[in-house]
């Protein structure tokens, strides 16, 4: 078997098969005090509300922190082939911050504030062969890759 | 509380590090003896027992050890802060006359590499540790990353604190890790996670602390001189702060757990920051010890560049800081760690640490641990 599929669909607001240039990320937005969260959860961490709505996150932010994942994690960390490190980041869409793989792993080309975009990247694959995608952001200055 | 109603009269630790043959709870009734003799008491005389471990089984199945006298033992859990949540809970009981005499304990026996926590003791996906992203080090290491390029802290200066460390660490006797290693070395090990290197990291290892503590107005009958816990401060996480295992942030930036946690326990001390003399602050790695100094109000942010190539931090300088070698030279066996910090200022007040003893005859002292999901507790102490 082959093809792709999405680590957790929860994670997107855009339904599966979606071309990778349109996904974007689901948020929860709580309707009494604006506070947007990811992923999307039931209830407010700020305010205490319930029914939180799934909204879509913007695609393209700032980068506002960064390192580079340089030791091959343990489980629950799942890899397929040989390690190669990776760039982790919290990137500020504006109404929340969302931690993210990053799709450039050299630290030198790395800096707070740089614009970055959402894509979709893969991160191991399923023993039936399927590839498994989560999000990641690069940098704009690269393009799509 | 009453400014100076419980002290430390007793303290024992079973040395830290990798310990063939000898088990975490195996470590920690060898702690309980140990401070129970300093403090010239037996088993039967402890009429309350809090305690915790986060990987080597349940701390009140130490009576088994110990001594099977029907005493209260509360087992404590809170990570990193569960030798902190011991010592409060110590604390309150003899405070509200449910005991005169407690122990806590903290011991820990942790395979190596670091910690892979499952997503789900913490409300996370799946996805999130299997993507690569529930890992402590990345935390610290973005925290530091961004703390860099704002208060124009150095590369080098996260070199110096991780050599102060294993410096301090050679003058311990019960320290994991008792070969200095220079900036040099630090600085060109390999990298772990940007912009930290191996050397600058703490690694899970054993270890185990214990502290007997009385009535303040009883203190003086105890062989040892006296050491006031003149406050213990627990705090969590507020909106807002930026925490391990977040896979968001607010845009709205709040003070953390470390920030309210030391304020609360100065205020409630009656001793500022400022009349300090020697502290302990979490480092589990070493821009964790730079952020933290600046966090408990030890100093200002940015502060610390300075004060560190200056050489303030060290055993004979103006602000003595993780004079045992703290988390980097010792590990993080998790129950243990925050009463090893307790520990370290008791000898440091006392006069009795010996090679790392603080040259000033130190009057005060701090102690700071920080933990998942983004908790602190802080101590104040004096002679």
């Amino acid at each position: 078997m082959s093809g792709t599929r999405l680590v957790d669909e929860s994670l997107f607001f855009d339904p599966p098969g979606t071309p990778p240039d349109g996904v974007r990320l689901a948020g929860g937005e709580c309707g009494g005090c604006a506070t947007t969260t990811f992923p999307a959860q039931d209830s407010c961490p700020r305010c205490g509300a319930v029914g939180m709505e799934r909204v879509p996150l913007p695609r393209e932010g700032r980068l506002w922190a960064f390192t580079v994942q340089n030791f091959e994690p343990k489980p629950p960390y799942r890899s397929s082939g040989p390690f190669v490190p990776y760039g982790v980041g919290y990137v500020d869409l504006g109404p929340v911050l969302v931690e993210s793989r990053l799709t450039e792993n050299d630290p030198a080309r790395l800096r707070t504030g740089q614009a970055m975009r959402l894509c979709l990247v893969p991160v191991f694959t399923d023993e039936d062969g399927v590839q498994v995608l989560t999000y990641a952001f690069g940098r704009v200055d690269e393009g799509e890759r | 509380m009453s400014v100076d109603g419980v002290a430390v009269v007793g303290v024992g630790i079973h040395r830290f590090g990798r310990i063939e043959g000898v088990s975490g709870r195996g470590m920690g009734a060898h702690a309980v003896r140990e401070a129970l003799a300093d403090a010239g008491l037996a088993w039967e005389d402890v009429q309350c027992a809090f305690g915790g471990s986060y990987s080597s089984g349940d701390a009140d199945s130490l009576v088994s050890d110990l001594g099977l006298t029907g005493v209260p033992f509360v087992n404590v859990a809170n990570g990193c802060g569960t030798g902190g949540s011991a010592l409060l809970a110590a604390r309150n009981a003899i405070l509200s006359g449910q005991c005169d005499t407690a122990v806590a304990v903290g011991f820990d026996k942790h395979p190596p590499g670091a910690f892979n926590e499952d997503p789900a003791n913490l409300g996370l996906g799946a996805w999130y540790g299997q993507t690569g992203m529930m890992l402590t080090t990345q935390f610290f290491a973005m925290k530091i990353q961004r703390y860099m390029s704002e208060y124009g802290i150095s590369h080098a200066t996260l070199s110096r604190v991780a050599a102060k460390a294993f410096r301090n660490g050679s003058l311990n006797p019960y320290a994991w890790r008792r070969t200095p290693l220079s900036v040099e070395q630090i600085a060109a090990a390999p990298m772990i996670n940007y912009p930290l290197t191996q050397y600058m990291f703490c690694s899970p290892g054993e270890g185990a602390v214990a502290l007997v503590l009385t009535r303040a107005d009883r203190a003086g009958e105890f062989p040892a001189p006296p050491v006031y816990l003149r406050a213990v401060e627990f705090r969590s996480r507020r909106f807002g702060s930026f925490e391990v295992y977040s896979p968001w942030l607010s845009p709205q930036r709040a003070e953390g757990p470390t920030v309210e946690a030391a304020r609360a326990a100065f205020e409630a001390a009656g001793i500022g920051p400022e009349e300090i003399d020697v502290a302990q602050v979490q480092d589990t790695e070493s821009g964790a010890e730079i952020m933290h100094m600046a966090e408990t109000g030890l100093c200002a942010h940015g502060e610390q560049e300075q004060l560190i190539a200056q050489g303030a931090t060290e055993i004979g300088g103006r602000l003595p800081v993780n004079t045992d070698g703290g988390v980097l030279a010792n590990g993080e066996p998790i129950g243990a760690s925050g009463l090893r910090q307790v520990h370290e200022v008791v000898l440091q007040l006392r006069g009795s640490a010996g090679r790392r003893q603080v040259p000033s005859g130190p009057r005060t002292g701090f102690t700071h641990v920080y933990g998942a999901p983004g908790i602190s507790v802080c101590t104040v102490l004096s002679r």
